[in-house]
């Protein structure tokens, strides 16, 4: 069996990391992250990698923008108001097709906001959140034992699509501590291969350009339309969710991240009682798992979307079930958590009008 | 017939944009010859900026990164820290330095980052069309100052050699210009011990060039060349502002 060990989320998202491979970590603090650089200083220290602190989390990402077009693995992580300072640089990275990592550990927001847990960046996360045409691979663990395996998976499918990935997190997640299983053999940085962008010198070979940009007419609606091609490839391919107690239920709960484990113990509740309801967790929030809520809402009625913001995710539930369900939804922005009750009372409601 | 003069292989065959009297094909020329002269095009990574000059990533016959308007430095950073055995420089112009860049190269500065800094200083934005610049001279006019920069209005321009000689970081500050034969063979020097610092693990090296816009500046090739001398540089003097070379000896 592996090491198991007790962890703070935002701990193991730096064993996670490292064990993806990765040695390039630069970043700025701010609550409730602030565990991920410090603790990352540490084991950079320890193993010889590239730690920065930077002057902003403009410097962050675009020092991010460098390493990783300079062919390494390189990640920051940031919260809400540090990510949205980051969405020029995203924008330029994600239109130079280059993989880099982005850890969000949402807080509430908008503006300075507070430091309690939220969700309400799901929009600037899979909409794009900079400017121009462009989508970020969004992943949404909903636990320490994902926040240390999901840096390798989205380092795995930024760099198989060449294209930046996003870890949404939010200050619960981060701040609690949970038994994580080290279930990989860490990735030697040696043996990862030069990707063919990398930026290391032309000796032997062409030179290359690393650039988001083409004023020659018409070159940049082509490139779009390229890309477009790659998110169709992973709207087709990436898809993840979890889907439990869903194949007798009356009533599915969508819910990701902490709001996911919120609802894992309502829909327990419920069940207790005899209520048939289940729990989509999406796992990828882009590609949104639009093809599995399709095909539920042929047969299910009803779906509540229990999300900690004012209804964003809802949106896209409601193009992924076209309209044939109704789309119920609780919602706890500004920092609000939901409570397992509360969920199964919103069950309670919507199965007792059903009757 | 033995042939003189030529293209450096550390300049790309392609016709450059800039226009007649513009600073910034000197420069390019200096920088295409260190990058031979001192044998490190094929280790070399370049930063095009944001400004006239974003096609310098068209231009220089070495991998090359164009990266958001003034954010070079964090890129050069990053692509340095990333692989130590590149050679590393930022080409960024007054507006992507000095303005939209400020904290970038501040800090850069600052942690003494083994890169170097091409910092082309001609007092105006050229790529949007001659607005003011952090750098344009006080009574200067620009098409956003458009009766002369009013210093109660729009405060002083940044001296940045001198700011950044305030650090104790930087290892090479100086400040050159190309108007004239003899400021371009100062420049020459100035660039190469720019990269020999970098070669040599010293840090960060910085070298502002005061350079022309005909364009933007209403003037000739030739009166911009004299406007250099004769008002430029009572503003920004040349001369080294940090060289912890001569300081160690």
């Amino acid at each position: 069996m592996s090491e198991k060990k007790l962890m703070y989320g935002n701990h193991a998202i730096v064993e996670g990391v490292i064990a993806a491979g990765c040695r390039f970590f630069a970043g700025y603090p701010i609550t409730p992250q602030n565990e991920i650089p410090e603790f990352m200083s540490i084991r950079m220290n320890e193993i010889g990698g590239v730690f920065i602190q930077t002057e902003s989390e403009i410097a962050a990402i675009n020092m991010l923008f460098g390493a990783a077009a300079a062919g390494k693995r390189a990640m920051t992580s940031s919260s809400s108001p540090g990510i949205s300072l980051m969405q020029e640089g995203i924008s330029y990275i994600a239109g130079a097709d280059i993989p880099v990592l982005v850890v969000n550990v949402i807080r509430g927001g908008p503006g300075l906001g507070n430091i309690a847990p939220a969700q309400s960046d799901y929009y600037q996360a899979t909409k794009g959140g900079g400017h121009g045409d462009y989508f970020t691979i969004t992943l949404a663990p909903n636990s320490a034992q994902e926040l240390y395996e999901f840096p390798k998976l989205a380092f795995e499918l930024a760099e198989k699509y060449r294209n930046p990935a996003l870890i949404l997190a939010d200050g619960l997640l981060g701040q609690m501590m949970e038994p994580v299983e080290f279930t990989y053999k860490p990735i030697d940085p040696d043996t990862l291969s030069e990707p063919s962008y990398a930026l290391s010198g032309c000796k032997g070979r062409d030179r290359r350009v690393v650039r988001s940009y083409d004023l020659k007419p018409g070159k940049l609606e082509e490139m779009n339309w390229q890309r477009l091609k790659k998110y169709q490839k992973i709207q087709e391919t990436e898809q993840r969710f979890e889907a439990t107690d869903c194949e007798d239920a009356d009533l599915i709960i969508i819910a990701y991240g902490t709001c996911a484990r919120v609802c894992d113990a309502a829909i327990r509740m419920a069940r207790s009682d005899g209520h048939k309801v289940g729990l989509l967790r999406p796992i990828t929030l882009w590609p949104f798992p639009n093809n599995v809520l399709a095909g539920m809402s042929k047969t299910v009625r009803n779906f509540l979307v229990v999300e900690m913001n004012m209804g964003q995710m809802i949106d896209d539930v409601k193009l992924a079930t076209e309209c044939r369900s109704k789309i119920h939804f609780h919602g706890r922005p500004g920092g609000g958590v939901p409570t397992p009750p509360e969920i199964y009372e919103k069950i309670q409601a919507i199965l007792g009008g059903a009757r | 017939m033995k042939q003189l003069f030529g293209r450096p292989n550390g300049l790309t065959d392609v016709l450059q944009r800039y226009c007649p009297g513009c600073g910034h094909g000197i420069v390019h020329r200096i920088i295409g010859d260190l990058l031979i002269k001192l044998n490190i095009r094929e280790c070399t990574v370049g930063i095009a900026p944001v400004g006239c000059s974003v096609f310098a990533d068209e231009y220089f016959n070495c991998d090359m990164i164009q990266p958001p308007h003034g954010r070079g430095p964090a890129v050069s950073t990053g692509i340095k820290r990333a692989r130590p055995d590149c050679i590393v420089f930022s080409y960024q112009g007054d507006g992507d330095l000095a303005a939209i860049g400020t904290a970038e190269i501040v800090h850069a500065a600052a942690r003494n980052e083994n890169i170097t800094i091409v910092f082309i200083n001609n007092a105006i934005f050229g790529m949007t069309g001659g607005q003011l610049a952090p750098t344009t001279l006080p009574g200067m006019k620009s098409t956003t100052s458009v009766q002369g920069r009013d210093i109660k209005k729009q405060g002083y321009p940044i001296k940045v050699c001198e700011l950044l000689a305030g650090l104790d970081g930087p290892y090479y500050l100086v400040r050159t210009a190309v108007n004239t034969p003899k400021n371009v063979i100062n420049t020459e020097k100035a660039l190469k011990n720019a990269f020999v610092n970098q070669i040599e693990n010293k840090g960060f090296s910085m070298v502002e060039i005061l350079s022309m816009c005909p364009t933007n500046w209403g003037m000739t090739p030739v009166q911009s060349k004299k406007w250099v001398d004769d008002t430029m540089m009572k503003y920004y003097p040349l001369g080294e502002y940090r060289n912890r070379a001569k300081e160690e000896k």
